[in-house]
């Protein structure tokens, strides 16, 4: 029987503290869609997908009233276009991400993820197509994000896809410069990507996956630093219980939406994201919880050690909750989306190479990054290749989102405002990486990929 | 299909009979009540079954909050299933 205090604890989390389920993603399979001529590829994805998600946006404010608990985004993966589009005979592919954009139009949902290609070892012909045309597609829809694969534990790095992401992040930012780079806030390079991610900007449908899926992410960050306020100044152990048995609460409640979700939509439930991720409203920060732990600063001396503490501790509590758990699953650190994250970036204590160390320990990346609108290609391929180099070599994924936002300095800020958040320009080292991105090839797979 | 009502505000005259009568008016049947005023401060728990309910439940959870506000409390109903999914293994 439920007690007055606990019915009222879930309230309080709901309404003060802001917890929420981040988004139900339903994965869509594209490779029905296939077709030698590009216009009827582009009609059947349409159809295919406004079909499928037709009711998907309804039935998430539905549940969101009968469960009073808020679903914040409700959106789309779709198979890597590249796969699909390969079929048509095009050099064209921008029509395709026109299509994506006016299915998440007409669904009403608010990102459509899987303008992507997966070239860690190599690029087809389709896949250099697609990567190429990023830029356009970008700038010229507004849902649609796109993501890349350039390395895996498996396969290594494909450093001639890092080189070309460098530009390609570049030309994006330059392409949408009237909007302060916003483009390059859709496009995420990935090192050991996931199929059934339901995070954006990387998320895509795997072509492992099933013909469609509702894959949820849960979030909470605000209900951890809650909890965590009622131990202070006790170990690391009592720290971990608490954080463990909060991820389990948010978890069950993940798990249940995402149940209801399934049923409602008739479509198989795939995964919960275990994701600690963080909006910019006060109070709902991952920055703010490592600062709870006894750091004056989030970036100063600790910070990475009560990174992996509480990535382990989320993970733990929340694998019991759920009976599928996937995706990314761990503490997200996206600078312009955590206030205390920004806070300790304008204050010069989070630094960049900081951010790179605690993307060892936790999920996923250097995240909503603003650096410097003259940083050149290179210097942004070379901070994908070093990225990746730790997903690779930990056997997690890592991943890149940066913003080299046109005309910008260090010291500068770039506001994007909703859930993206304000991120303060961070300063990049100034010395070349040039000559070693020019080399081009692959960096090999590490000893320990050979498993078998 | 069960759900909770949970009011919470200054406590004042009429409060649960407010809501006992929107209840009434949606056919909704009240299983078990609890309630405290502690220092001024109302609250609220009732659960309660929506099985033959008369409206949507987007409808009776508008129409909670109207009646809220008249009231200067917060009232609302959510399905059980997400505290039981929270609270119990």
């Amino acid at each position: 029987m439920l007690t007055q205090k606990e019915i009222f604890a879930t309230i309080e989390m709901i309404d003060r503290q802001h917890l929420d389920i981040r988004t139900v993603t339903m994965g869509i399979s594209l490779l029905s869609c296939c077709d030698a001529d590009a216009r009827k590829a582009c009609d059947k994805i349409y159809d295919k997908i406004t079909r499928c998600a037709e009711n998907l946006v309804r039935v998430g404010r539905d549940i969101e009233t009968e469960f009073g608990i808020p679903i914040v985004n409700k959106r789309i993966s779709v198979t890597p276009m590249a796969l699909v589009a390969a079929a048509s005979e095009t050099e064209d592919y921008v029509p395709f991400a026109l299509a994506l954009d006016r299915a998440a139009k007409t669904c009403g949902v608010n990102f459509i993820g899987g303008y992507s290609a997966l070239v860690q070892k190599g690029m087809t012909a389709a896949d250099e197509k697609l990567i190429r045309s990023i830029p356009e597609a970008l700038d010229r829809t507004e849902l649609v994000c796109s993501s890349v694969n350039v390395g895996s534990t498996r396969a290594g790095i494909n450093m001639d896809a890092v080189a070309l992401m460098g530009k390609i992040i570049k030309e994006t930012a330059e392409r949408t410069k009237d909007r302060d780079g916003l483009g390059c806030a859709k496009l995420v390079v990935f090192c050991n990507a996931v199929e059934d991610n339901p995070f954006m900007a990387g998320a895509f449908h795997g072509v492992g996956e099933a013909e469609k899926v509702i894959n949820v992410g849960v979030s909470g960050p605000g209900v951890v630093y809650h909890a965590l306020q009622s131990v202070k100044g006790a170990s690391f152990d009592v720290v971990a219980e608490t954080v463990k048995k909060t991820a389990f609460r948010v978890t069950r409640m993940g798990q249940l939406v995402a149940q209801e979700a399934s049923r409602r939509l008739d479509t198989p439930f795939g995964i919960v994201d275990l994701s600690l991720a963080p909006t910019p409203a006060v109070g709902d920060s991952v920055a703010r919880i490592l600062e709870e732990m006894g750091l004056e600063v989030c970036g100063t001396h600790g910070t990475t050690a009560a990174l992996a503490l509480l990535n382990d501790a989320v993970k733990k509590g929340g694998v019991m909750a759920s009976s599928s758990v996937g995706g990314l699953s761990g503490a997200f650190i996206p600078v312009s989306e955590d206030e205390g994250m920004i806070a300790a970036a304008q204050s010069g204590v989070l630094t960049l190479d900081k951010l790179e160390a605690m993307t060892c320990v936790c999920s996923v990346g250097l995240d909503m990054i603003a650096v410097p609108g003259d940083t050149s290609a290179e210097t942004v391929a070379a901070i994908i290749a070093d990225e990746a180099a730790i997903g690779m070599v930990n056997n997690k994924t890592t991943a890149v989102r940066l913003l080299p936002v046109p005309g910008k300095q260090v010291g500068d800020s770039v506001e994007m405002g909703g859930l993206l958040g304000s991120a303060p320009v961070m300063p990049v080292h100034g010395e070349s990486s040039a000559a070693f991105i020019r080399r081009g090839g692959r960096i090999p797979a590490p000893l320990h990929s050979l498993r078998n | 299909m069960n759900a909770i009502v949970s009011v919470l505000g200054r406590d004042k005259v009429g409060i649960t009979a407010a809501v006992c009568v929107k209840m009434a008016d949606y056919q909704i049947n009240i299983l078990d009540i609890s309630m405290t005023v502690m220092q001024g401060n109302f609250t609220m728990i009732m659960v309660v079954d929506l099985e033959n309910m008369t409206a949507p439940f987007g409808e009776v959870v508008d129409a909670c909050d109207a009646l809220g506000k008249e009231l200067g409390v917060s009232i609302r109903i959510q399905r059980q299933e997400i505290f039981d999914a929270m609270h119990e293994i």
